[in-house]
């Protein structure tokens, strides 16, 4: 059997697990937000509603797709696949235990972060091609918000490649054996989780689609399962995010060593993460306010991107003294 | 022999984009056997909180997100040369953090001098 053909079919397999798990974040958003607000969140559709993602997937399907009649036919069309290629692709450099990822590439950070500037590139074009004023204020925003934030997500994942010396996802977990890089770089680890919020335009930030005042913002002239397409790439971009912050801060795979959790293997650990950084993206939707735009451009401009360039002379300095 | 390097380590990136595009495509695909499509103009009008749309909806918008965009590109070059940099920091010992405080430093003038114009103020 050709190289090609394993390869396409281990790619097959981690991608749909993969959105399988995605399915269930939003599952598992709804039950939180729920309990959260001493409410069941679904329950209907089988067990605790536990079919509740799949009902929802049938029910986009058959969804009319209504196209606005002055909207830019092609970029309207291409707009949420290309969401769905930066989402997906992301994923393939995420390793999941030892010695295991879709690709083994030396610059995955790189990577992940010219996937998530081409990400925005999705919104912006949804927005544009929408013909409507909801849906290109939602573009605009979007697009100001994710460049501002991207900067300082870079710029914050520079202190975890000074302590790994290297911007492979996996050499950068194995640089953490000793010990995590949460503490040596708590003030990157905080940066890197407003950035992730805002990158991924959740609350508090989720400015671009403020449904008081933007109605649903770009993806508001989208329906059917066009709109499932944003939908999935949102929450699989919120699944890389978190992956990404458990890789670089949190020690991916690796888990305590000793008694009987030493023998638990490493996929275990690093769901276990992603879903406890998951987790937290909910806690704080449900319990922050959202910010007004001014004060999230100032936030991201004048906080956020001093912090990381001080939290990189610092690690320089530390590293050299 | 230089000239055919072939990225072999990129094959599996090039199949994820390929699987997460028949993802995409396959999903409109099976839309479009399932859904009605019963179009008349009024469903098609651009939604205007119910009202029919008023004046044209790309008008001309604040010159801020265009500084904004610039912005970006000046940081985000400079991030980008931070990376190989951080990447090979042990190697340069020394020298190499007092060049990056160097660059660092002018890039902070530009930055000040930015914050001063009030390019950061959404007012």
């Amino acid at each position: 059997m050709p190289e090609w053909l394993w390869i396409f079919i281990k790619v097959f397999i981690v991608v749909n697990v993969l959105m399988l798990h995605v399915a269930y974040v939003v599952y598992f958003e709804r039950k939180v937000i729920g309990h959260m607000q001493a409410r069941l969140g679904p329950m209907r559709v089988g067990w605790h509603g536990l079919l509740q993602p799949i009902a929802d997937g049938i029910k986009l399907f058959f969804k009319e797709d209504i196209i606005p009649s002055n909207a830019d036919k092609p970029i309207f069309y291409i707009a949420p696949i290309i969401g769905l290629l930066a989402a997906i692709g992301s994923l393939a450099v995420i390793p999941m235990w030892e010695g295991f990822s879709i690709a083994d590439i030396n610059i995955g950070i790189l990577y992940i972060l010219a996937l998530s500037s081409v990400g925005s590139y999705s919104v912006i074009l949804a927005g544009w091609a929408s013909n409507s004023k909801y849906s290109f204020l939602g573009g605009l925003r979007s697009s100001a918000q994710v460049i501002s934030y991207e900067i300082a997500m870079g710029l914050s994942l520079v202190g975890v490649m000074m302590m790994a010396g290297s911007a492979n996802l996996s050499d950068i977990v194995r640089a953490q054996s000793e010990q995590w890089f949460l503490l040596p770089q708590i003030v990157a680890f905080f940066v890197f989780l407003m950035a992730a919020l805002a990158e991924t335009n959740r609350a508090p930030f989720d400015l671009p689609e403020a449904e008081t005042e933007l109605v649903a913002g770009y993806a508001t002239e989208y329906s059917g399962i066009r709109f499932g397409l944003f939908f999935m790439a949102e929450y699989a971009g919120m699944f890389v995010m978190s992956a990404l912050a458990v890789i670089c801060f949190l020690g991916g795979w690796s888990g305590p060593d000793f008694w009987i959790f030493a023998r638990v293997p490493g996929i275990v650990w690093f769901l276990l993460k992603v879903y406890a950084f998951i987790f937290f993206y909910f806690w704080v939707r449900a319990t922050l306010p959202r910010y007004r735009y001014d004060q999230l451009m100032g936030l991201g401009w004048k906080l956020f991107i001093p912090l990381a360039l001080a939290n990189i002379i610092f690690t320089g300095l530390i590293k050299l003294l | 022999m230089p000239g055919t390097y072939i990225p072999s380590d990129y094959l599996p990136v090039l199949i994820t984009f390929l699987l997460a595009a028949a993802i995409g495509m396959g999903a409109l695909v099976v839309g479009i056997l399932l859904r009605p499509r019963r179009p008349y103009a009024q469903k098609l009008t651009p939604y205007e909180s119910g009202n029919p749309p008023v004046g044209e909806p790309r008008y001309r918008f604040s010159v801020k997100f265009y500084i904004v965009a610039m912005l970006f590109v000046v940081f985000d070059v400079e991030a980008v040369f931070l990376y190989p940099w951080a990447v090979a920091y042990d190697k340069l010992g020394i020298f190499g953090f007092v060049e990056m405080m160097l660059f660092i430093f002018i890039l902070l003038i530009g930055y000040v001098y930015v914050w001063k114009k009030g390019a950061f103020e959404w007012e």
